[in-house]
């Protein structure tokens, strides 16, 4: 199969560059999936499990949060706010945050910023541990 | 003379209590640089690529729907500016504050979102309109706060209180050397037009990072279509707070780093004026020294022959 050039970006620094036959990551319209010869292309990054095709045939899976994905001619380029390959999720932490999460949500009297950031928290650590599963 | 051997030899104390100073301060901001540095440099590619993506839309782009897409009608610019949270630091506060006077040109009527005490105590000072106080240090400002600030100039923004919104911050471009920048953030025209000054240099190193750059001449005049899923200005909705709050990220680590550059370099001149300043008063003292020897021996000679 063909492959085309794949970047990988977040705050934390470029993950991956170099040829990829395959992106699958959810938007936030559904799942989608990136081939060699897609048009330009521009649309944003939801939550939840995302996997490559590289160009030597080995797939690797990541969780992936928030950010943009774009096809320019011909190169894509994922910038996403979260990118975490399945092998470096931290269980222990991810389980973690999903009790604090609920805990904090089953508090009484939150304001809406705590009730959203407890509930974006709490989606953050049920797509790592699905995906580490 | 004894009076100025005294005076010499205090001078030569407060030297050398302020060059133990300055000494400290170089080494704390070293070690902090190392850091800032390593943060920096990770944080550099995203930055790029992202700002290279948002230019390569703003280009392409010709759909127009979008708020953040459209050129704007008002003129008001909304600048956020990233300083120092300390002085000290050689010209790194003032440069990056001339650099903004001369991007806005005679027009004061601008809006800003100071990032930094300096630059508040600054824009506080001026009597310019400060959008929020709220992330005053920059020392601890995390990726959290960055979305936040993006998220409030993106509403802000919506609202249409400013047109424009420019990030101004000093670039890390090696330890020995930062430059003050202002980069255009939102409308994206804004950043159309940059890139169009600019397009020879960003030509030759955008060629050489990926094949499909060398059709870069030709893109210009025909605008390639973009698929936006599911419409441009949701799809712009999504990503701008994104975007500005990533942006906003990548200036400060590079402005943190750079400041500690700065300081270090300041320090670092100050230790060697400092040195080299008590090399010239011991050189005195020694002088005053031996001259005042040189009339005891004198006198007690003189002393002598009249007793003897």
């Amino acid at each position: 199969m063909s492959s085309f050039p794949l970047k990988i970006g977040t705050p934390d620094g470029l993950l991956f560059e170099g040829d990829a036959e395959r992106v699958v990551c959810r938007t936030i319209t559904g799942d989608l999936a990136i081939l060699a010869g897609h048009c330009n292309y521009c649309t944003a990054i939801g939550m939840g499990e995302a996997h490559v095709v590289f160009g030597d045939g080995t797939t690797r899976y990541a969780a992936c949060i928030g950010g943009m994905l774009s096809v320019m001619n011909g190169t894509c380029r994922v910038l996403a706010t979260t990118w975490e390959w399945k092998e470096d999720i931290d269980k222990n932490r991810a389980e973690d945050a999903k009790r604090r999460a609920e805990e904090r949500l089953a508090r009484q009297g939150l304001t809406d910023q705590e009730y959203a950031n407890a509930t974006a928290k709490l989606q953050r650590a049920l797509v790592r541990l699905s995906v580490k599963q | 003379m004894a009076a100025n051997m005294k005076a010499v030899k205090l001078r030569i104390k407060s030297v050398q209590s302020t060059m133990q100073i300055t000494k400290a301060m170089e080494l704390v901001a070293s070690s902090k640089l190392r850091r800032a540095k390593e943060r920096s440099d990770q944080c550099r590619p995203y930055f790029r690529e992202l700002h290279q993506t948002l230019v390569d839309i703003a280009e392409g782009n010709t759909d127009f729907s979008s708020v953040y897409a459209k050129p704007s009608s008002n003129e008001r610019c909304c600048y956020v500016v990233i300083a120092g949270d300390r002085g000290l630091a050689g010209g790194y506060n003032s440069n990056l504050f001339k650099k903004l006077e001369a991007a806005a040109g005679e027009n004061r009527d601008y809006v800003v979102l100071p990032i930094g005490k300096k630059a508040v105590e600054y824009f506080q000072r001026r009597k310019i309109e400060i959008l929020t106080e709220e992330f005053a240090t920059v020392a601890n400002i995390s990726v959290a706060d960055c979305f936040e600030i993006a998220r409030l100039l993106c509403r802000e923004y919506r609202e249409g209180r400013f047109g424009h919104i420019e990030l101004c911050y000093t670039e890390f471009v090696s330890m020995l050397s930062q430059r003050p920048e202002v980069y255009p953030m939102l409308p994206l025209t804004d950043l159309e037009s940059v890139n169009r000054d600019a397009s020879g240099a960003a030509d030759v190193s955008d060629g050489a990072g990926q094949g499909a750059g060398s059709g870069n001449g030709q893109k210009k005049s025909v605008h390639d279509l973009i698929l936006y899923e599911p419409d441009s200005s949701e799809v712009f909705d999504a990503i701008v707070p994104e975007y500005l709050g990533g942006f906003i990220y990548g200036g400060i680590s590079d402005a943190v780093a750079s400041e500690l550059a700065a300081r270090r370099n300041a320090m670092e001149a100050a230790t060697s004026n400092a040195e080299e300043m008590i090399e010239k008063l011991n050189l005195s003292y020694n002088r005053a020294r031996q001259s005042s020897i040189t009339t005891e021996i004198t006198e007690i000679v003189a002393g002598a022959e009249g007793v003897g």
